[in-house]
């Protein structure tokens, strides 16, 4: 005869596995499961990223894992917490893994290191670890190093050549792993013919520059890569860090996420929204100046952030209208930035600022509780067999 | 106006075919059973058989006492060997007074007088035999049906809602019921209806139970019950979501569903109304879904009352591995028993023995803000933040996020990825915060108390002042009259 | 020169004058707030605290020389609304609140003295001489006056033990 515990445990006696799915019904199990499917849905875009960026942006890969790994462990044995339970959970590795996708694919490894000090140690752990930090780690940590090393944060490196239409003014080879590693870990110069401005930057360079011209013609005009075409940029074949890369895979993922019932529509919605509609309106005001809605929802972070970083849930309000809101500040901020601000790209920033706002959508943006009125109060008691 | 939909809820892993395809079979009797005097919501029924006593199945053994009480009826004929305490079936563990009975095993009724005709009777006296027959919320809640009925008397009912939800994961007693005993079901809910005037009835069955819905539209037919399928989505069987699934009305918080002119029962009450009132039978047994990954043979038995949980789960099944966990009731809602050795009650819908892998537990974690918890709850709570309240000793801010709306369906732990114990938060700040109003209500009393107490010893102390000058005033002139009369 | 100094002393004296009229008009009168906590108090000046009477207690812990969790009788609600009255915070470790007492007066040794209910500062003790005592549960405080008049020790203070009624779910460990 079995005999139960004491004192019994309260309700309810099972918890969601993970063997149900649906879009609408949320099939969210523990959360190092969720952890795990996250890296899965993150994997297609990285494998294509290393193979248009070579060996460098693989070891920088693996630096921003390990040593992330490496923070996490040290700062929860400082605060007497368990390593191995909190370790497990997988969190460090989704934001080091990240945040390396946000990095330039053949920075040196220290800057991988402090990239990676800055997210778990400063953004993460000393707010008070997984689900109390105020900014997303990866972003903030970006931010951080974007401001702190600007030459090393900006040197984007041109993709592999791979398809008929690139120009074959590409003059270096690809370095093999040994040389790759002497990249990333001496200052050694990168090869001539290795980097080249992303389109962003490039249009940001035209307008500032007072020539504005087509969007077409003013990208094709810059050497190394392939001129702007929207199966290209989708597909990921343009300069970049590794997340800005493919957001045709970066897409896949985030709707594996939503199939998964993991992340919810809202706020990528929004964010593409938000970045959409400004970027429609200008570029049927003066298609000259401003590039169309495909350049900016293809271009830069737009879709890694959209799927993978405001769907951040700590960093993001709680309800479905909260985070619509917040999706939708992520976009018209990182649009205005690009347009009118000093950085080509604006996301990072975009989403800091949006993460301050999170406490004062929570607190504003409340479900109506059953039986009451927005305000709180008990709704009016009517009985329709009464007054008959 | 469109019509407002159930918010939220999850779509837990059923696991209904482990049961819902075995017949209801009669549990035989076992040596002893242990009949709770405490088997409803309210004041415990007060004995009024002594030990020694012979009874007959059905006799009253004890009496309602209070307001909001049921009576209690021999579950078979026997001898009352005692009437002491054991363990409730309760997660206390605390003890309750029981009336042990020892079996004859004649299972003799005693006199059953039925009316000839339940449906002429006046309403009030369908309810107060509604009431007699010890009937009580048979869906888990076990509050006494017929002072329900009796509440919804006064204000006018427009919609009889019979609850064939049964939403909670594993349990099919009602299913069952509702394949097998379609057309006393729709006597009992007739009846109902009856008691309290209702103008429409409405039976709302997941549409997880095809066959269940068949067989009461079936009985249904020509009765003016209009059988309706509802989503299966947890916690439909509650009676806010159920009442808004069906009617589109959504009851006012801190009201009772009756001020609205509805009231909700469950497809079982309804078929112990039936039977209470055609047959003449009180409540003396039920249906119990037994279940669970870790029995040999799921499935539903009519169990007598007092029947404990151990005999049953070892008569009726056994184990194919050790049981991680013993649930009274549904999985999501149930308690997990204390002890095995607790009997069998009136809301026992089902004994469950899960094993470690259907538990799925794991320790919590920490709150990752995912938002899974407000999308769940199906009152539009925010769970996460009540939760951090109470967990920083903030109860009243947790309350004024609406604790009390909470009805505790379960929804937010179960969907938790941190396993958070949200549900236990809420449950253990709603007896916190009862036990500080309770505090303060004595504090109140034993002011009034002191006060009175303190006038009552000035005014004696006046009294006496008051009896003292008296004597004095009556000894001074005693005395000068006794010097008057020496001088005279 | 003169042109600064004047208009900063004017203002130094306008502003002066302003916070000497505030803090006449807008004082806090101290025994206010000892009268408002008086009122939280059970009133039962059952000196458990080591002052006479509940007043004495009130302007006490106003003055700092009492923790906000001097009552016992007021366990941890009225501790609660003190520290909320005065704004200082509650060290609620401090105060070992071991749940509801009560009196229990055991039949066996009472002889019926009366002395325990005429101490009894709410009443709750019934009794007459030469009777048995009996407490009322709702009525008593367990302040513990009764104990201590009790010539044959016979009353005690117990924890009320929970029934299926008044238990409740504790704290969540985890």
């Amino acid at each position: 005869m079995p005999v139960s515990s004491f004192p019994p445990n309260h309700g309810p006696h099972i918890h969601n596995s993970t063997g149900n799915t649906s879009i609408l019904q949320n099939s969210s199990a523990h959360l190092p499961a969720l952890m795990l499917q996250v890296m899965l849905a993150l994997s297609p875009a990285t494998l294509f990223s290393f193979w248009a960026y070579g060996w460098p942006s693989f070891i920088l890969w693996l630096i921003c894992l390990t040593s992330a790994l490496l923070w996490e462990s040290l700062l929860l044995k400082l605060f007497g917490k368990s390593v191995s339970k909190h370790l497990k959970d997988g969190s460090a590795l989704v934001t080091a893994w990240i945040l390396a996708l946000c990095l330039p694919p053949w920075a040196p490894w220290w800057l991988a290191i402090v990239g990676t000090f800055l997210a778990i140690v400063i953004i993460k752990q000393i707010f008070g670890g997984l689900g109390q930090n105020v900014f997303n780690p990866a972003m903030a940590a970006r931010v951080m190093l974007l401001i702190a090393f600007p030459v090393e944060m900006t040197q984007w490196i041109n993709p592999a050549p791979v398809l008929d239409n690139m120009p074959s003014a590409l003059t270096f080879q690809f370095p093999d792993i040994s040389s790759s590693i002497s990249y990333i870990f001496s200052s050694q110069a990168l090869p001539d013919g290795a980097t080249g401005a992303t389109f962003l930057s490039d249009i940001k360079m035209q307008i500032e520059a007072g020539t504005p011209a087509h969007i077409a013609t003013a990208v094709s005009s810059s050497a190394n890569q392939p001129a702007y075409s929207v199966l290209d940029t989708g597909l990921g074949l343009h300069s970049g860090s590794l997340g800005e890369g493919s957001a045709l895979l970066l897409s896949l993922g985030g709707l594996f996420l939503l199939w998964r019932g993991i992340i919810t529509w809202q706020a990528p919605v929004g964010l593409l929204l938000g970045i959409a509609i400004p970027a429609l309106l200008l570029n049927q005001a003066s298609p000259e100046l401003y590039p169309g809605a495909d350049f900016h929802l293809l271009n830069g972070a737009t879709m890694l952030a959209a799927w993978f970083i405001v769907t951040d849930p700590v960093t993001c309000p709680v309800t479905a209208r909260g985070r619509l809101i917040f999706g939708l500040g992520c976009g018209l901020l990182a649009y205005l930035i690009r347009t009118f601000g000093n950085y080509p790209e604006g996301i990072a920033f975009a989403v800091m600022l949006m993460n301050s706002a999170t406490p004062v959508i929570d607190r504003y943006i409340q479900p109506r509780i059953y039986g009451r009125s927005r305000r709180g109060q008990a709704l009016a008691v009517n009985n329709p067999a009464a007054d008959k | 106006m469109f019509r407002k939909t159930v918010r939220g809820g999850v779509h837990p892993c059923g696991h209904k075919s482990l049961s819902n395809d075995s017949p209801i079979r009669y549990f035989p009797l076992s040596d002893t059973l242990y009949v709770s005097m405490q088997q409803h919501i309210g004041a415990p029924a007060s004995p009024v058989v002594r030990p020694g006593d012979h009874v007959l199945k059905g006799q009253l053994i004890a009496s309602s006492q209070g307001n909001i009480s049921a009576p209690v009826h021999a579950p078979t004929s026997g001898r009352i060997l005692a009437l002491a305490e054991h363990t409730a079936p309760h997660p206390s563990g605390l003890p309750v007074l029981v009336a042990t009975l020892e079996p004859d095993g004649l299972d003799e009724w005693g006199a059953l007088n039925p009316p000839s005709d339940p449906m002429a009777l006046s309403p009030e006296e369908v309810c107060i035999r509604i009431g007699a027959a010890g009937i009580v919320g048979m869906g888990g809640a076990t509050f006494p049906s017929a002072v329900k009925l009796n509440l919804s008397l006064n204000s006018q009912i427009q919609t009889l809602i019979i609850n064939g939800g049964e939403c909670e994961p594993y349990l099919s007693c009602d299913d069952r019921l509702m394949r097998e005993r379609a057309t006393l079901i729709i006597q009992g809910i007739l009846l109902m209806q009856h008691a309290v005037q209702a103008r429409e009835v409405l039976v709302g069955i997941e549409d997880n139970k095809p066959d269940a819905i068949s067989a009461m539209q079936q009985a249904a037919q020509g009765s003016g019950v209009q059988v309706i399928p509802v989503p299966s989505q947890y916690p439909m069987g509650s009676e806010k979501q159920l009442i808004q699934q069906l009617t589109g009305i959504e009851i006012p918080a801190m009201s009772r569903a009756a001020a609205s002119g509805i009231i909700v029962h469950n497809v079982a009450t309804a078929y112990a109304a039936a039977e209470a009132l055609y047959q003449g039978k009180p409540l003396v047994s039920r249906i119990v879904t037994l279940s669970g990954g870790a029995v040999t043979h799921p499935g539903n038995w009519q169990v007598p009352l007092g029947t404990l949980a151990s005999h049953f789960l070892n008569r009726a099944s056994g184990f194919n591995e050790k049981p991680a966990r013993l649930i009274m009731g549904g999985p999501m809602m149930g308690i997990q028993l204390p002890d095995l050795n607790v009997p069998v009650i009136k809301g026992t819908s089902g004994i469950l023995a899960l094993t470690e892998n259907e538990i799925n537990h794991t320790n919590p974690g920490p709150c990752v803000r995912c938002g899974n918890c407000v999308r769940s709850c199906p009152m539009g709570l925010l769970p996460l933040e009540m939760a951090a309240n109470i967990r920083s000793g903030e109860l009243k801010k947790a309350n004024e996020l609406g604790l009390h709306d909470c009805v505790a369906c379960g929804a937010c732990s179960y969907i938790c990825p941190s396993s958070i114990p949200l549900t236990h938060l809420f449950n253990y700040a709603k007896g916190e915060l009862a036990q500080q109003q309770k505090a303060r209500q004595k504090m109140e009393n034993t002011k009034v108390l002191a006060q009175r107490r303190e006038r009552r010893l000035e005014r004696q102390a006046k009294e006496k002042e008051a009896l003292m000058a008296a004597r004095r005033a009556a000894a001074a002139a005693k005395k000068a009259a006794q010097q008057q009369k020496e001088e005279a | 020169m003169l042109m600064a100094v004047l208009p900063l002393t004017l203002l130094g004296a306008f502003l002066g004058l302003v916070l000497g009229i505030a803090s006449r008009l807008l004082k806090v009168e101290r025994s206010n707030v000892a009268e408002e906590i008086e009122q939280l108090l059970p009133g039962t000046q059952c000196g458990q605290c080591g002052n006479p009477s509940c007043g004495a207690a009130a302007e006490a812990v106003v003055a700092g020389d009492l923790p906000p969790t001097f009552c016992p009788p007021g366990g941890k609600a009225v501790a609660e609304a003190i520290a909320g009255k005065l704004g200082i915070p509650l060290d609620s470790s401090a105060m070992c609140d071991e749940g509801p007492r009560i009196a229990l007066i055991n039949e066996s040794l009472c002889i019926g003295c009366t002395r325990c209910y005429k101490v009894c500062p709410t009443d709750a003790i019934l009794g007459s001489a030469k009777q048995m005592h009996v407490v009322f549960e709702q009525a008593c405080t367990a302040c513990g006056k009764c104990e201590d008049v009790c010539p044959t020790e016979c009353i005690s203070m117990v924890a009320i033990k929970p029934t299926l009624h008044t238990w409740t779910w504790s704290q969540p460990t985890a």
